[in-house]
Formats: structure tokens, C-alpha cells, sequence
């Protein structure tokens, strides 16, 4: 059973490997684009879910961690001259200027800030519980976004950064993606899972088992906060461009959205919610441009894709809040059903 | 700094600080009630806002009409928002309904963009409420009729709705309901209505705030709700959530500080957003009900 599904799993990253070669050579640049955004929203999507969903933590802040890895990776991969051009309102700060990484370091040290930042934040917040937390943590990554409007010399302001080399290419996505997912997976599977769905479901109870709640949420916090990071930088270096106004609270909601569709808790409804969500995003671009019905112009509502975005939003949590997946896992034994009957008899009820 | 100056930046301060506490009363009634932050209650300023802007200045309407027409549009959809989008989720976790809220701001901030278009837009102020008034000696202190209209009018809604809460009999049902709702409920109080006149009462007050907002900063567009929003919600918490005159305190501290704060160091303007998520954060960790707020048990 277990080399069936050892063997399924390499198969479907084999399987995955020949589409992103294939890609690339028969896809426009818009697809290519879509494609890398649906690995970068579900990384980002399950490391808020890992923060909220596993974790029970409502946290709005993942837009500002994102941001900080947005700039600490685009500053380290920016050249010095192209620095020097860029920064108009005032210089750069010197001990920036010849700063350069590879673009791999670069998204290590975007994670590392980003969960530096996370885990000060969180020694804090984490005390407060259910909805100030989400307040709480909405003020610090607006806090974030001011200090990136405000600190010139570093981020030059709110003109923000352009000319990102592209760094971030289907290998590149989906394999942090991949990464995301096989940590995930281990996380959720060991001791620290089990932990975390205990801290998530009685608080109180967790306590009387000896878990210390307080370091359990700290560290998974710190560690959805890299997450945040990471897919921050390789948003920048697929846009090529980060402004201040990239992560305003919009950015979290739409994060949210995949989250909840998806299903609070579970690693597929993240993934699955991130396609869900990016490709409608993109399709319902059709309604905010004119479209010819057979002779009659119908002219392009601006803002109408957020109108339905939002009710989407609204209905799911009213009719399905549990959303697609709940908190079930994707598991090669569905394709399986006698088997997985026989192997769910001698298995101990989740 | 000048007295002369100082006064200015006091009043200013206290109409500030006033709208904010007008706001946030909704916030805190709906809080203390349903234990949900409603974040759709900054857009429903922005709505009240739009709706005088679009009577008195496309329609032609004289301002008292206009007035009414915005607080009755605005009462609409805040019950609208709750019958539709809260109602259903009355047994579900808080967290569901949060997110509700989350996506009924989205909704009205969008639907905003698609019917009033985002362009921003110059409202008219009335020339009798602009015309200044000198005051002191040798009328050294000049003051606009607005700015002194904004406070006293907040603080007589204030008063009227403290009235309403503690001398009625849908306030006594409103309180009763902040503390056991089920019991209320076997009491033979229609809960669902007493929370829709909950809905309704901070919609008013939201509009009001909205009108006046735009009086004194004389434009609406469709995401100027967003901050006053997320501000009022920090001056509620920061007097104790539930709290009426608390959240009428928070206002006004906030007010103070954000305009204090930028008159004495006038640098630090930029960071003027931040003042009031600092002192959220510092408010939450020194004294997480508030001033003003009781302690909540946590229910095991």
C-alpha cells in the first residue's frame, strides 16, 4: 500500500516536472504568468492556513510579511547602479547600496526576515485570542507598509522598487512549492501537528496536557511568517515591480479567500483553493473590459471582479463553511476504495 | 506654539476625535452584543457620506433632505447587511462571521467603485457653515461654525442614544442581550429584532459621522471609510468594547493624539496612521478590556 502510493506520488511529480518543461515552450507569457501565480498564492495560502487554519490563530497581517520579504529580496538582487538610479527623493542608505546576493540567498534571507519580523510581533500579539489578534496583527502590517512609505533611504518610499530581475520561473515557484508542501506534510504528520490541532481546538485542555500553548503558537506563527516571506519575494521577482500599496489589506483578504475556500486546516484546500481562486481572479477580468455580444457593445464595468469576488467570499462562508476540502486530505486511497475501507477498519477513528 | 494656534488644533482635535467616538459607538454596541467587529460599519459611513453628496450636490436637494435621505439609506443597508450576511451565522464560530464581515466591506467598498465610480469626489460645503466667526479678544481666535457644529451635534447624539440604551425598553433588551442572549430569549424578547435595531442605530450614527466627515474634509470616494473605520475600532476597544461612553472617550483620545501629536512634531506627519495601531497594541497589552470595559469570562 505504501509502495503504491510512494510510487503514485513520484509519478505525479514526475508528471508535474514534464508540465513544467512543456509549459513554457507552448504557453504565452500571460498563462505562464497565471500559472506561476496559482504556486506563489499556494504557498502563501498554506502558510496562512498553517498560522490560522492549523493553528487557530486569525492573523490579517500575512500581506505585511509579505512585504517585507517583497523588499529585503529585491534590495539584495537590485544592482548598485541600478539602486543609485531609482532612489530620487533621497540616497539610498550607503551600506545598501553594494548589497547583492544570488537570487536563491536573497529568498532564504526574505523568509528569515519576514519570520524575524513574524516572531517580534508575535511575542506580543500572540497573547491576545480570537478576533484582537486578527486586529492586532492587521495594525502591525499596516504599521509595516508605513514604515516602508516612511523610510526612504531604504525602500525608497512610495515610489517603491522597480526593475526586478525576473527571477522567479516555473522551476522556480513550484519548486519552493513543493518544498512548502513536503514540509507541510511532515509538520502536520509529526508530534508538532498533533500539538498544534490540540492548541487549535482546546486551548485549555492543551494546557492540562503540558503543552506550553504560548511557545507552540509562537513558533508556528514564526513559521507562517516565513512562509508569508518567501512567496512575498517571489511575487516581486515575478511582477518585477513592489509598491507600498501591493500589500495593502486586499492582499490578505484574497489569501483569506483561498484559505477559507479551500478548507480551514487542510494542506489540499489550500492548494486547490489557490487555483480556484488566482484563475477566477483572472477569468473575472472578462467583466471589467467590453465585451462585443453578438453587435451590441456591453462597456466594462471597473470594479465589478471584486463585487463578485467578495459575494463569492460572503456565500461560501454562509452555505460552505467548511469549504471544499474541510479538514480531509488528499490521499491516493480514494482512487482505491475497497482497499482504503479495509485500511480505514483497522485504523483508529481521526 | 501659539495659544491662538493651540485653540485651533483643539478644536480641531475635538471634532476629530468626536467623529471618531460616533463611529465607534457602532462598533461597540454591535460588539457588545454579538461579540463580532463589524467591519462593514466603515463602509456604511462611506455610504452615508455618498448618499448626501448625491442628493444635496448632483440632485439639488436642500441638506436637511439630503440628511435624511442619507441616514435612511444608510439604516437600509446596515440591516440589510445583517439580515443577509450576519443572520445565517448567528450559531456558527465568531470567526465565521468575522470573515463575513471582512467580505460585506469588500462587497460595499466594490459596489461603491461600480456605482459611484472611484473617481473621488468634491463635495460642496454650505456656505453658512464656512463663513468664520471671530471669537476671544479682538477676535484673534477665528473659528468656522462647522467646526464647533461637529462636536456639539456628536455629543447630543451621543447623549440621546445613551438615553435610548438606559431608559427604554429595547435599550434594557439590548443590554440584556450583551449579557445572556439566550436568556433574553426566554424572556420573550424578539432577540432578532432588538439585534436589527442594534444595526440600525449604529448605521444612523455611522451616516451622521459620514456627513460630517465630509463636511470637514470636503470629498467622498468609495474606499474613505476604511481608516476611520479600522480608528473608530481602535477607539472603542481602547475605551472598552461595549462600553458607549467608553468608546466616546477613545474617540476623543485618538483625536488628540493624532492631531496633538503632528502640531507639536510636525515631521512625524507620515506616520500619522500608526499612531493609533501603536496605541491599540499598547492598550491591548496593558489593559486588554479598555477603560472602561468589564472583564469578559471566557466561557469553558
Amino acid at each position: 500500500m505504501k509502495i503504491r502510493n510512494s510510487v503514485l506520488t513520484f509519478l505525479a511529480v514526475a508528471a508535474l516536472g514534464y508540465f513544467l518543461w512543456w509549459a513554457p515552450l507552448n504557453l504565452d507569457g500571460y498563462m505562464l504568468r497565471i500559472i506561476n501565480l496559482i504556486a506563489i498564492n499556494a504557498i502563501l495560502g498554506l502558510s496562512l492556513n498553517l498560522i490560522y487554519g492549523m493553528a487557530g490563530m486569525f492573523s490579517l497581517g500575512h500581506a505585511g510579511f509579505m512585504a517585507v520579504g517583497a523588499y529585503v529580496s529585491a534590495l539584495l538582487i537590485l544592482t548598485s547602479e541600478q539602486k543609485v538610479k531609482m532612489w530620487i527623493l533621497e540616497p539610498i542608505a550607503p551600506w545598501l547600496l553594494n548589497l547583492h546576493t544570488s537570487f536563491i540567498v536573497s529568498l532564504v534571507l526574505a523568509g528569515l526576515a519576514a519570520a524575524l519580523v513574524g516572531w517580534l510581533i508575535s511575542l506580543p500579539v500572540l497573547r491576545l485570542g480570537g478576533d484582537y489578534l486578527g486586529i492586532a496583527t492587521l495594525g502591525f502590517s499596516e504599521i509595516i507598509r508605513i514604515l516602508i512609505v516612511n523610510l526612504t533611504p531604504l525602500t525608497n518610499g512610495s515610489l517603491g522598487l522597480k526593475g526586478i530581475p525576473a527571477h522567479t520561473n516555473l522551476w522556480m515557484s513550484y519548486g519552493c512549492l513543493l518544498a512548502t508542501l513536503f514540509f507541510m506534510i511532515r509538520l502536520m504528520k509529526s508530534n508538532f501537528g498533533n500539538v498544534l490541532r490540540a492548541v487549535r481546538d482546546d486551548e485549555i485542555a492543551a494546557r492540562t496536557m503540558g503543552i506550553d500553548t504560548f511557545r507552540v503558537r509562537v513558533l508556528a506563527f514564526t513559521l507562517g511568517c516565513f512562509g508569508g516571506g518567501v512567496g512575498g519575494a517571489l511575487m516581486g521577482n515575478l511582477i518585477t515591480t513592489i509598491d507600498p500599496k501591493m500589500f495593502m489589506i486586499t492582499q490578505t483578504y484574497s489569501l483569506l479567500m483561498i484559505v477559507v475556500v479551500g478548507g480551514l486546516g487542510s494542506i489540499t484546500g489550500s492548494v486547490l483553493g489557490s487555483v480556484l481562486v488566482t484563475t477566477m481572479l483572472e477569468w473575472l477580468r472578462f467583466v471589467e473590459n467590453p465585451i462585443n455580444f453578438g453587435g451590441i457593445q456591453i462597456p466594462g464595468i471597473p470594479g465589478m471582479r471584486m463585487v463578485i469576488f467578495s459575494v463569492l467570499l460572503i456565500a461560501v462562508i454562509i452555505f460552505r463553511r467548511e469549504g471544499i476540502m474541510g479538514t480531509r486530505e488528499f490521499s491516493w486511497n480514494w482512487f482505491f476504495p475497497k482497499k482504503a475501507a479495509h485500511e480505514a477498519k483497522g485504523a483508529v477513528g481521526e | 506654539m501659539s495659544l491662538n494656534m493651540f485653540i485651533q488644533h483643539f478644536i480641531n482635535a475635538l471634532g476629530l476625535g468626536a467623529l471618531y467616538g460616533l463611529i465607534a459607538v457602532g462598533y461597540t454596541m454591535v460588539y457588545g452584543i454579538l461579540r463580532l467587529i463589524n467591519f462593514a460599519h466603515g463602509d456604511i459611513f462611506m455610504l452615508g457620506a455618498y448618499f448626501v453628496f448625491f442628493a444635496t450636490i448632483q440632485y439639488k436637494l436642500p441638506w436637511g433632505v439630503g440628511v435624511v435621505i442619507a441616514i435612511a439609506g444608510a439604516t437600509i443597508v446596515g440591516l440589510l447587511v445583517d439580515r443577509i450576511a450576519y443572520r445565517p451565522l448567528r450559531s456558527a464560530p465568531r470567526i465565521s462571521a468575522l470573515i463575513s464581515a471582512i467580505g460585506v466591506s469588500f462587497f460595499l467598498e466594490n459596489l461603491a467603485v461600480v456605482v459611484f465610480t472611484g473617481m473621488p469626489r468634491a463635495v460642496v460645503q454650505p456656505d453658512w457653515l464656512m463663513r468664520p466667526i471671530p471669537l476671544g479678544p479682538l477676535g484673534a481666535i477665528r473659528l468656522i461654525p462647522l467646526a464647533l457644529m461637529v462636536p456639539i451635534v456628536s455629543f447630543v447624539l451621543v447623549g440621546g442614544l445613551l438615553w435610548i440604551v438606559y431608559k427604554t425598553k429595547p435599550g434594557l433588551a439590548m443590554r440584556s442581550i450583551s449579557h445572556d442572549i439566550e436568556t433574553t430569549r426566554l424572556m420573550g424578547v424578539s432577540v432578532d429584532r432588538i439585534i436589527a435595531l442594534t444595526f440600525a442605530l449604529g448605521s444612523a450614527l455611522a451616516a451622521l459621522a459620514g456627513i460630517m466627515w465630509a463636511l470637514r474634509y470636503p470629498r467622498v470616494e468609495p474606499f474613505m471609510g476604511i481608516f476611520p473605520g479600522f480608528k473608530a475600532f481602535i477607539a472603542a476597544v481602547f475605551g472598552g468594547i461595549g462600553s458607549i461612553p467608553g468608546a466616546m472617550v477613545g474617540g476623543l483620545t485618538l483625536g488628540f493624539v493624532e492631531i496633538m501629536s503632528i502640531a507639536f512634531f510636525p515631521n512625524m506627519s507620515g506616520y500619522k496612521d500608526a499612531f493609533a495601531f501603536i496605541l491599540l497594541i499598547v492598550i491591548l497589552l496593558v489593559k486588554p478590556t479598555g477603560l472602561m470595559g468589564e472583564k469578559m469570562e471566557e466561557k469553558i
